[in-house]
């Protein structure tokens, strides 16, 4: 047991987090590097530092904050906060979570739709092909965002590149990789 | 010498030229790529962000049928495939009861016996020993190798080079005659899966790694993964629009580098397939 545990409020968002992916965000002592080190972190409204100390608030209005936060789908999972912190605190499998929770609660922050929308279309791609289908996938993102001329002038260069299928390629065992995404998404509630 | 390899989806298509130059190189060395049968996406950037059981079944998926055909060893050539792969195996190395449910999930008996190899440490390991006379145009240009962020990071999952600074690619490319630039770039974020929901942030991004090498005087950026590569040639007309730039800097894969240093041409190494004009052959 970390000396976390028995102090941490059972309904605070810290305490999911230790239960679901081993973090410990009591641990973080504010040293900064974190927000220093992050590509994205003066785009974000709130820096992971601040995502940490709110977070260890347990505070259910702070909790709030960070679920709606644009910080957490704008994180690239680049890996770079984990690889300086001085406590090895494992913040972008954090993120990770916080990102599935804030959509469980629909909490995603309503600027963050087309970030989200993009990973949906992703995932239905590989749904229905068991590979990622690229033409596919660009037109359900334009459906899903209404962002219907974005990237029109890549399109005639990739094809003439040879970067771009018409066809997909689809999986010789299809029916395993249906079943995958039932017990996984459809079941999970993260459609 | 015959070897297992995954792949992955980037390499049946945006990066059909990394695929070319790595089963060029093995063919010239004499290795045999045996892809694993019947792979699927390992679910990349997507899957981890809306649903972890998916994130670690995709790439079960995979390895468990690497196993079930005697793959002992395989070659992932995409770095965001890599890391999938390793943080994969590591998870369910951690945790034997996450690994329990994702077998029962995939209806599979993962094992995790599988060893994964990037692409620099296949270089390492099969191309640079056997290099020896085969190099009949030395690769003299000045480079700055980008290792991006999944080569290196997590460094405590990949136990493979150092975060900081990494020197892996750099010392292949001096093998072949290349001299490697000091880049402080070369473990900053590309912008990765941002490439088409928030271009603006990918241009920022990459525009700063093309900036700095151009500024030290390279000419070419070497890379190894095929979301870099993409953001760093395919997007060039928004990087340059972002910046106001024109940034011509060519983006070549390590493997291409390679493949041309030991006489192949640019088309067999997928070359002309660039967004960003390659003057380099």
């Amino acid at each position: 047991m970390s000396h976390s545990e028995h102090s941490i409020e059972r309904d605070s968002l810290a305490y999911a987090i230790e239960k679901h992916v081993e973090v410990h965000a009591q641990k973080c002592y504010q040293c900064g590097k974190c927000s220093a080190g992050c590509p994205v972190a003066e785009e974000m409204d709130l820096p992971p530092s601040l995502v940490m100390r709110l977070l260890q608030t347990e505070k259910s209005s702070n909790d709030d904050k960070v679920l709606r936060s644009e910080s957490i789908w704008l994180c690239l999972t680049c890996e770079m906060c984990l690889s300086r912190c001085p406590m090895e605190i494992d913040i972008p499998s954090m993120m990770d979570y916080l990102r599935q929770r804030s959509r469980s609660e629909k909490k995603v922050n309503p600027k963050m739709k087309n970030i989200v929308s993009f990973h949906k279309a992703f995932l239905h791609s590989i749904q229905y092909t068991g590979r990622l289908f690229e033409l596919g996938l660009i037109l359900d993102y334009k459906r899903q965002s209404l962002k219907l001329t974005q990237d029109m002038m890549l399109a005639p260069k990739m094809i003439s590149n040879g970067k771009l299928h018409f066809i997909p390629e689809l999986l010789k065992d299809m029916p395993h990789i249906t079943k995958i995404f039932k017990k996984t998404i459809v079941e999970g509630g993260s459609k | 010498m015959k070897i297992g390899v995954y792949p992955g989806c980037s390499l049946t298509g945006s990066a059909r030229d990394y695929n070319e130059s790595v089963f060029a190189l093995a063919k010239a060395f004499d290795i045999e790529l045996v892809q694993v049968p019947d792979w699927n996406c390992c679910g990349a950037t997507a899957a981890h962000n809306l649903n972890r059981e998916l994130s670690l079944s995709l790439p079960a998926r995979i390895l468990a049928t690497a196993e079930k055909n005697g793959l002992d060893e395989i070659l992932v050539p995409c770095a965001a495939c890599y890391s999938r792969l390793i943080v994969t195996q590591h998870e369910l190395k951690k945790n034997p009861e996450l690994k329990n449910r994702i077998n029962e999930i995939i209806g599979m008996d993962y094992r995790g016996t599988t060893k994964l190899i990037n692409v620099i440490e296949w270089i390492d390991a099969s191309i640079i020993p056997n290099l020896e006379g085969k190099i009949t145009k030395p690769f003299d240009y000045k480079v700055a190798c980008y290792y991006g962020c999944l080569m290196v990071r997590p460094n405590k999952v990949l136990n493979y080079d150092r975060a900081e600074d990494p020197q892996t690619m750099d010392i292949v490319m001096e093998k072949i005659g290349a001299h490697a630039l000091y880049f402080p770039f070369k473990t900053e974020c590309c912008g990765a899966g941002l490439s088409v929901s928030r271009t603006d942030t990918v241009s920022k991004l990459s525009g700063k790694i093309i900036e700095d090498a151009v500024h030290r005087g390279a000419d070419t950026l070497i890379v190894a993964c095929p979301m870099c590569h993409s953001n760093l040639d395919m997007r060039r007309p928004d990087i340059n629009k972002y910046w106001k730039s024109d940034f011509k800097l060519p983006v070549m894969y390590v493997t291409q580098a390679i493949g041309l240093a030991i006489g192949l041409t640019p088309k067999e190494v997928g070359l002309q397939r660039h967004f960003v004009k390659v003057n380099i052959s």
